[in-house]
């Protein structure tokens, strides 16, 4: 015979101080744990939304970032010339070369500034990524203009429409305000490949190639045939594995989140059992009557168990609303591949709602467990002669 | 006051169980706590430096490390007012054996040996040693912990493939050197790496970063705003600052780490209040009937809220006591693996729980644990004698 949950969730109703403050207490460790997760989750997006299926990416051999990597004109053009590149409408091969450079700009949250990636392309370049213009318009070529992702814009109060930049030779203008969707594009800033190398002396002397296959399957044999090819001496892989790699510049701040939720963990967890210990010790003579009516041990504990749970998962809840103000707000973080800062929104999602909610739980039946089992134990003499 | 303790410690003592897991829930708050506090000290208060650090700055691209500098800059700073001593540094990356495995990543430089030690006065080098890396092109050094990590001994033959750079670079190891920081690094001349550089290449003539001696501490912010005001408008600006502040440029890369700290620790604390004002209410609700009898053996209410309150007190305390110990052990372990890492969790090195730190410790753990106890006490010494005889627990 099972013990209703009404008794539980009277009996958690009856203390409520007590069963407040230790569910906020488990509420603040299971924010602390979204919030992490929300960020990582949020820097994942951005990451894995990064990136064309059918597109490669090309770098010098042995780099392992665009900004590490030097590719000459002649290389891209050998390169252009491999079978299996898609083309345009007008027949040209779909293939961009492209230089990566990185400045250094004041942010909201770091005054003495952050660096953005800045990446000069051609015209085949913005037409191979999914970008839209929200404002403004695209730069033109043979002008010191620039296109700002959308991120680069909220975050850096001087890379706002109209504004100019100093960097390389000159000043730049900002023309106009890009959105990538989630992906990475939005902290960038994009600029006219020839201006921008000839700021930079590197004329000949650029970063990368991103080619589009013609299919699916010419991916891997293209991607083969530029590794294979000793003369060309450069590393391709699908641009999307280059961008998912860098996810890791999360991982010292996903690391130090679970680390600090898992020690609150354990404290709030000791306290759930102070608080569990207590119901049992106040509701002896309880338990001893539910045993005469003919509750058994196992549904005793049960019972136990479940309120403790109970007790959490308000806890967890509470945690949840707690953090999901956070949702959507965009924050950055530095990325040592790129040397450059990637702007994203903290994404509190279902599936990070409910790895809270699950370490809720963790916490309640850890903190439940000994107090419901000393609960099951009682002889029933014992228990209704306790006061 | 010795028969109050006594019963202080008596009344604790009667549910073991509940002020054990009350101290140990209060001891893993407090733990935490004074970690973030140490991580805290450990990056924004300047800790203590080295009489060659409190003289030095190291001065690097505006941008990023990773972007060069002229290697022209070395004679023009040279001839700020106020500089000693300049030595050029530039990372070579590249692959020692096999790089999968993690023991062969180390920090390597390409230095100026002639330079080098007059600015880097703490690295000690037996002289004959640095002679022979001063007169041998493809001599290098490396660190105690390097040499005794990877089981080098003098005469080494060490090969460096590069990555970016397509050079093979044979090194062959002459001076073990010992330096107060302890960190894996090598060494080598950076006339060698020149010379092995394809004509052309964009690599050939650039520094990554500065080391600027000056003659006294007072010289130093004069030094490093003449030094970023002279590059301002060259194609290259740079950026000059203490090494400790250098370190922490990339910690701060990392996301808003002072704000994390803070909202973390806030969390923290907040914790810990509820958790003790939990366990105290607990404690004195069960204990009304008591209150009574000891009002009727004469006990005024400033006795009883004092014997209550004691009580709470003692606990944080041991709490705080426990959450302080084990954040030293805490702290001496993760300031041991830092010091082994190449990167900048170094700065994490000098992580230690101050004596200053603990006894902040302890203070937040006997004020949280005293306010906590104070509403369920006063409510319970101000019950009247019948009310709380006839109280039911």
């Amino acid at each position: 015979m099972k013990i209703p949950i009404a008794y539980n969730l009277r009996n958690l109703a009856v203390r409520k101080t007590s069963t407040l403050m230790t569910a906020i207490g488990i509420g603040l460790t299971v924010a602390v744990l979204v919030s992490a997760l929300a960020l990582v989750n949020g820097l994942r997006t951005a990451f894995q939304n990064t990136g064309n299926p059918l597109q490669i990416l090309a770098l010098q051999k042995g780099s392992r970032s665009e900004l590490g990597s030097f590719v000459s004109r002649e290389k891209f053009d050998q390169l252009s010339s491999l079978e299996g590149i898609a083309r345009d409408h007008s027949s040209n091969v779909l293939a961009s070369l492209e230089m990566v450079q990185v400045i250094n700009l004041p942010s909201v949250d770091s005054p003495k500034g952050m660096n953005v990636t800045v990446r000069g392309l051609s015209p085949s370049g913005v037409e191979m990524r999914s970008v839209r213009l929200i404002s403004g318009r695209w730069f033109q070529t043979g002008q010191r203009e620039v296109v700002v992702g959308k991120g680069v814009a909220k975050r850096y109060p001087r890379a706002r429409l109209g504004q100019h930049l100093r960097f390389g030779k000159g000043d730049w203008e900002v023309v106009g305000i890009m959105d990538g969707g989630q992906s990475a594009v939005n902290s960038e800033l994009w600029g006219d490949l020839n201006q921008i190398s000839s700021d930079y002396n590197r004329q000949g002397n650029l970063s990368s190639v991103l080619v589009r296959a013609a299919d699916a399957t010419a991916v891997p044999t293209l991607i083969g045939a530029i590794n294979d090819d000793l003369q060309l001496g450069m590393s391709a892989m699908p641009e999307a594995e280059y961008y998912t790699k860098q996810t890791s510049a999360g991982a010292p701040i996903e690391f130090a989140g679970i680390f600090i939720a898992v020690i609150m963990a354990v404290g709030s967890s000791f306290a759930a059992m102070n608080t569990m210990y207590a119901a049992v010790a106040r509701r002896s003579k309880e338990i001893g009557t539910l045993r005469v009516l003919g509750f058994s041990r196992g549904s005793i504990l049960l019972s136990f168990l479940i309120e403790g749970l109970l007790l959490s998962l308000l806890g967890g809840a509470m945690g949840c609303l707690l953090v999901l103000p956070l949702n959507n707000v965009t924050t950055g973080v530095g990325n040592f591949v790129t040397f450059s800062e990637i702007a994203f929104n903290f994404r509190v999602g279902l599936a990070t709602m409910s790895i809270g909610m699950l370490f809720a739980a963790l916490v309640g039946s850890a903190g439940g467990l000994f107090p419901a089992w000393s609960a099951a134990r009682k002889s029933i003499l014992e228990a209704l002669r306790e006061s | 006051m010795r028969e109050y303790f006594f019963m202080v410690v008596k009344n604790s003592l009667r549910s073991r169980r509940r002020t054990t897991l009350t101290i140990a829930s209060i001891a893993i708050s407090l733990c935490l706590l004074t970690l973030l506090l140490a991580v805290y000290r450990a990056l924004f208060l300047a800790p203590e430096q080295t009489s060659g650090q409190a003289l030095r700055v190291v001065t690097h691209h505006k941008v990023s490390l990773t972007q060069d500098l002229p290697l022209s800059y070395e004679r023009k700073i040279e001839q700020i007012p106020g500089v000693k001593a300049v030595t050029s540094l530039r990372w070579f990356g590249g692959v020692y054996k096999d790089a999968s495995d993690p023991r062969n990543q180390f920090a390597r430089f390409a230095i100026e040996p002639s330079e080098f030690f007059k600015v880097y006065p703490e690295v000690e080098l037996p002289e004959q040693q640095a002679l022979a890396f001063q007169e041998q092109k493809t001599a290098c050094i490396a660190s105690r912990a390097l040499a005794a990590r990877l089981g080098w001994t003098l005469g080494e033959q060490i090969v460096l493939v590069g990555d970016t750079t397509p050079i093979t670079l044979e090194l062959s190891l002459v001076g073990i050197f010992d330096e107060p920081g302890n960190t894996s690094v090598l060494y080598f001349n950076r006339a060698y790496l020149e010379d092995s550089l394809p004509p052309g290449d964009p690599r050939r003539g650039a520094a990554q970063q500065y080391y600027v001696e000056t003659q006294s501490k007072d010289d130093v912010p004069r030094v490093a705003s003449a030094i970023d005001a002279l590059f301002e408008n060259s194609p290259a600006p740079t950026m000059t600052e203490s090494e400790h502040a250098f370190m922490l440029s990339f910690m701060s890369f990392l996301g808003n780490v002072k704000l994390f700290l803070m909202a973390i620790s806030c969390a923290v604390t907040f914790t810990i209040l509820l958790v003790s004002a939990n366990t105290i209410s607990m404690s004195t609700r069960e204990r009304f009937r008591e209150v009574g009898i000891l009002k009727t053996l004469g006990f005024s209410r400033a006795e009883i809220l004092m014997i209550i309150v004691g009580e709470s007190a003692v606990i944080g305390l041991a709490g705080g006591a426990l959450g302080c110990m084990s954040a030293t052990l805490l702290c001496t372990a993760i300031a041991r693996a830092a010091g082994h890492g190449s990167n900048f969790l170094q700065i994490l090195k000098s992580l230690a729980v101050t004596p200053a730190m603990a006894s902040l410790t302890l203070v937040v753990a006997v004020a949280i644990a005293t306010v906590s106890a104070f509403v369920p006490a006063l409510s319970a010494a101000r019950t009247s004698i019948v009310e709380s005889l006839g109280h039911t627990g």
